[in-house]
């Protein structure tokens, strides 16, 4: 049965490659549409993923990746062209199957009301600025995001 | 649990939902976004392909508040019923 507080879920985003990208956004999403409330701390890497410019271009690492979409010797992982290919062949899939993009996935956070909690010491340490994020990006230092954190029923780190 | 006592053709439908050819989360997000403009006890019909889905709409009925009234597979395609409550 419903209860009269929602259900909350609170994930952490450190990862900025493409494959990394996605698990926290579907999380989400997926959560949102139960009527959770939901929040996300992008930090590190993972502050990308809000990045108005980079979230575009996120990739998918042929090097050191043992699960690739087709097993890469790891020598060749290192050959240039790789990561592209990598990265293409995920997009490909992603689009085939029909699963929005990142931007979109962010749209429909947005949409769903998905608090997008921007990483205040990654900003500084990367010299990212309020205006290189999307505009739904909450800048905020980790004890904002664990005041959030500390009332949820899921917390996950991706 | 679903309440499979009652077949799902005796149940009217109020709104209808294809979410064939999508996978997670879109059937659950479209199904919450087709919730929204219903009243409490309206049902509505939703068609998926994600095999996930016979798992997911038991799920998202549960944490919603909301009763799956059936839930089948129809040559490989899940129909789900589902009455709003709240």
């Amino acid at each position: 049965m419903a209860k009269a507080a929602p259900r909350r879920l609170a994930l952490v985003a450190s990862q900025g490659t493409l494959d990394r990208a996605y698990p926290p956004l579907i999380l989400a999403a997926a959560a949102a549409s139960l009527g959770w409330e939901v929040g996300i701390f992008f930090t590190f890497y993972g502050l990308d993923i809000l990045h108005k410019k980079r979230h575009k271009k996120l990739k998918v690492a042929a090097l050191a990746n043992p699960a690739m979409p087709v097993p890469v010797p790891s020598l060749v992982g290192v050959l240039p062209g790789m990561t592209a290919a990598a990265t293409a062949m995920m997009k490909r899939w992603m689009k085939r199957s029909k699963l929005p993009d990142v931007p979109q996935f962010l749209d429909l956070a947005r949409e769903s009301g998905v608090r997008l909690f921007a990483c205040s010491t990654t900003m500084g340490v990367m010299g990212v600025h309020a205006s290189d994020l999307i505009p739904e990006a909450d800048v905020a230092g980790a004890t904002a995001f664990l005041d959030f954190a500390a009332d949820a029923d899921v917390s996950l780190f991706v | 649990m679903p309440d499979f006592t009652s077949p799902a053709a005796t149940h009217p439908v109020d709104a209808e939902l294809d979410c064939k050819g999508l996978l997670c989360p879109l059937p659950v997000y479209k199904t919450a976004r087709a919730l929204t403009p219903l009243r409490r006890g309206q049902v509505l019909r939703i068609e998926c392909t994600d095999p996930g889905s016979l798992a997911d709409f038991p799920a998202l009925a549960r944490q919603r508040g909301d009763t799956l009234l059936s839930a089948e597979e129809r040559n490989g395609v899940q129909i789900f019923l589902l009455r709003k409550e709240a």
